[in-house]
């Protein structure tokens, strides 16, 4: 039997604003295998966010049970999100959000400086492994304003890669690349998740989607589709396939 | 910082948060070293400041121990009614006797020096030239014990003192007023108040007293002779002493207080009919003056390093909000509210403990130039710089302590999408 690395059952989120309850989440139950790529779709204001934020260890569920990797996340203070956070999630965000006049190689270090069980030697050795899983190890001494919207976003995940997380929690990781760019970011993606790591992938573009083996779309705070994708499109061969004229570095 | 470090779930690496800090503030160097800016000036300004009165004080010391550091004054003083209820004058009290002065020399531990002394005041002739002055009676001690070399000549010695004789030396006012430019006064003789004296010796020149008075207008003598043939009495005026060394001058006083109510047989009820003074006690009234100084000065430099402090937690609190979207990342990859507190912190004290030490540098470099170019003495001292030192260190952890919350207590959710 596969290992469940999310087990959630009956997911509640409520937000008071003022007066009135919002529901954001409305009991929404799944689970994801070790090894999956699932990408959650959803309009704006459909709970995707919420999701994610929950997903990601950042927010806790009001109601129901979110199990992580077997540890029930509802049940953690502050202190023992944040260490959940540092050792089993590789967040990818859409604005990559490294740290400026930084190089590569110390954005890619920073979540194992907050793992004081790390040596440092043991540190560095990593990130090089990580730049490496992400073809930037020649750029390690690059500042992020010296590499391109792809590169930057490569570094992003290896930054997300460094920690040996249990999942990889992309956030609309590719909705400031362009598409060659983006079919770039997402056969990494792809090879990653052919490695074994399980990825979960937040995003409203159907496109995106296709490359993945799962699609869980939201609406209203309700799961109202959860289904195999049979027809896996590989990014690499979408890649080769780009009309030659698209060459816009991003 | 430390109740933090000892708390159980600190489990951060110092190291590790000291990497963060220093990456930090070297991402933008510019804003550190602006925001040191108020350190540096306000520790420069402390260290000059405490140079300035430090400097002054060591030299109004200086000035007081050119009249004799350890030197005791006793002068006879009454409380007592005397004929008809009229206080005399001090000079026409006579209890202290030559009998003390060997009392003194005798029984005293702490004193090494003693001269009774004697004076009047007269005109004073060399040919056609005169001149008004004070001849003081003295035994040869007296120099010592005033710390005053002579210029030329010698002093006079025991046999002049028994002899009674007419020899003398003469201080440098004396030299300007009755002689020549060039003339060797020693072997000359002077009349005061027509007696011939003959000088023996000349005094080096040693100023103005702390009062403003004149300590080279002076002619000295042996105190027999001032006692016989000027004044002829056999009372003395005034004992001077010199303690062993300036610390024994406490004891000495006391010892000196024994021995006079023996030799004068003071019932213990009696008051003392002599009255003592020490040159620390003097030294004292003028140290606390500069002292008063000192604290101003450091007073007002104190404020321009709170407005230091003021200054970085301006800035750290701009640096927070504008860099809420790092926090929110770095929450989002696992550092703890405690760490990111430690974060901020520690970027305070490391600003402040720099600017502390270029503030100190500066702060010398400054003493040296007002030194050089304005000729005031300064002394800089280490305990100012250990204490704005130890100050910097505080105002980083003060001023730092709010912003650093404030970032630590930021919902990672909120300030991962803050713009």
């Amino acid at each position: 039997m596969t290992k469940k690395i999310v087990e959630i059952e009956n997911l509640k989120r409520e937000f008071k604003m003022g007066e009135e309850i919002v529901r954001a989440l409305k009991g929404i139950s799944f689970s994801v295998d070790e090894g999956e790529f699932v990408t959650i779709m959803g309009a704006s204001g459909s709970g995707k966010t919420t999701l994610l934020n929950i997903l990601g260890c950042l927010d806790k569920p009001t109601e129901g049970t979110y199990l992580l990797d077997g540890v029930n996340i509802g049940k953690l203070s502050r202190n023992e999100l944040a260490k959940i956070r540092n050792e089993k999630i590789g967040f990818v965000f859409q604005s990559y959000n490294l740290l400026p006049r930084t190089s590569a190689i110390e954005n890619v270090e920073l979540p194992l400086l907050y793992n004081p069980s790390v040596s440092k030697s043991e540190r560095e050795k990593r990130a090089l492994v990580s730049l490496e899983a992400v073809k930037l190890s020649d750029r390690k001494d690059h500042l992020p304003n010296q590499m391109s919207g792809g590169q930057q976003q490569r570094v992003a995940i290896a930054r997300a890669l460094i920690n040996h997380p249990v999942m990889i929690l992309a956030d609309e990781a590719t909705g400031n690349l362009d598409t060659k760019t983006s079919y770039e970011i997402m056969a990494l993606i792809q090879e990653l998740n052919q490695q074994g790591k399980t990825i979960v992938f937040v995003t409203h573009e159907p496109d995106i989607a296709s490359f993945s083996g799962r699609t869980i779309t939201l609406r209203d705070g309700r799961i109202i589709r959860d289904s195999r994708n049979e027809n896996i499109k590989s990014a690499k061969k979408a890649l080769a396939e780009l009309p030659v004229g698209e060459e816009i570095e991003g | 910082m430390f109740w933090f470090i000892c708390q159980k779930n600190f489990k951060m690496k110092l190291s590790n948060l000291l990497q963060i800090a220093i990456r930090a503030l070297q991402r933008n160097k510019l804003r550190a070293l602006l925001t040191m800016l108020g350190i540096i000036i306000g520790v420069a300004a402390v260290i000059a400041m405490v140079a300035i009165g430090q400097g002054s004080k060591q030299s109004i010391q200086a000035q007081l121990s050119s009249m004799g550091s350890n030197m005791i004054t006793v002068r006879p003083y009454s409380n007592v009614t005397v004929g008809g209820g009229a206080r005399l004058d001090q000079t026409g009290l006579q209890t202290l006797t030559l009998d003390d002065i060997k009392a003194i020399q005798s029984q005293s531990k702490y004193i090494s020096e003693v001269s009774p002394a004697v004076s009047a005041r007269g005109q004073v002739i060399n040919g056609n030239k005169n001149w008004p002055t004070q001849i003081m009676g003295v035994s040869a001690d007296y120099l010592k014990i005033r710390d005053w070399p002579l210029k030329e000549g010698v002093s006079f010695n025991n046999e002049n003192i028994a002899a009674a004789a007419k020899v003398c030396l003469v201080g440098q006012t004396i030299v300007a007023n009755l002689f020549n430019p060039g003339e060797d006064p020693v072997g000359k003789i002077i009349r005061f108040n027509k007696i011939p004296f003959t000088i023996i010796g000349v005094l080096a020149a040693k100023g103005e007293n702390a009062f403003g008075s004149d300590q080279d207008d002076i002619i000295l003598a042996p105190y027999t002779t001032v006692q016989q043939r000027i004044l002829a009495i056999p009372y003395i005026q005034n004992i001077y002493a010199a303690s062993t060394s300036a610390n024994t001058t406490d004891s000495a006083v006391a010892e000196l207080t024994n021995i006079l109510r023996k030799s004068h047989k003071l019932k213990p009820s009696d008051d003392d009919d002599f009255l003592i003074r020490t040159m620390s006690e003097l030294i004292n009234t003028f140290s606390s003056t500069s002292q008063l100084l000192t604290v101003l000065l450091t007073a007002i430099a104190a404020i321009s390093l709170v407005i230091g402090g003021i200054g970085i937690m301006n800035i750290m609190y701009v640096s927070v909000t504008e860099r809420t979207k790092e926090i929110g990342l770095r929450m989002s990859i696992g550092a703890r509210g405690i760490d990111i507190l430690m974060q901020f912190l520690i970027e305070a004290i490391v600003i402040s403990i720099i600017g502390g030490i270029i503030g100190v540098l500066l702060g010398i470099g400054v003493s040296q130039l007002i030194s050089i170019f304005l000729k005031w003495p300064t002394l800089i001292s280490v305990s100012s710089i250990i204490i704005s030192f130890a100050v910097c260190g505080i105002t980083g952890i003060f001023f730092g302590y709010y912003p650093a919350v404030k970032a630590s207590r930021l919902d990672p959710i909120e300030a991962l999408h803050y713009e």
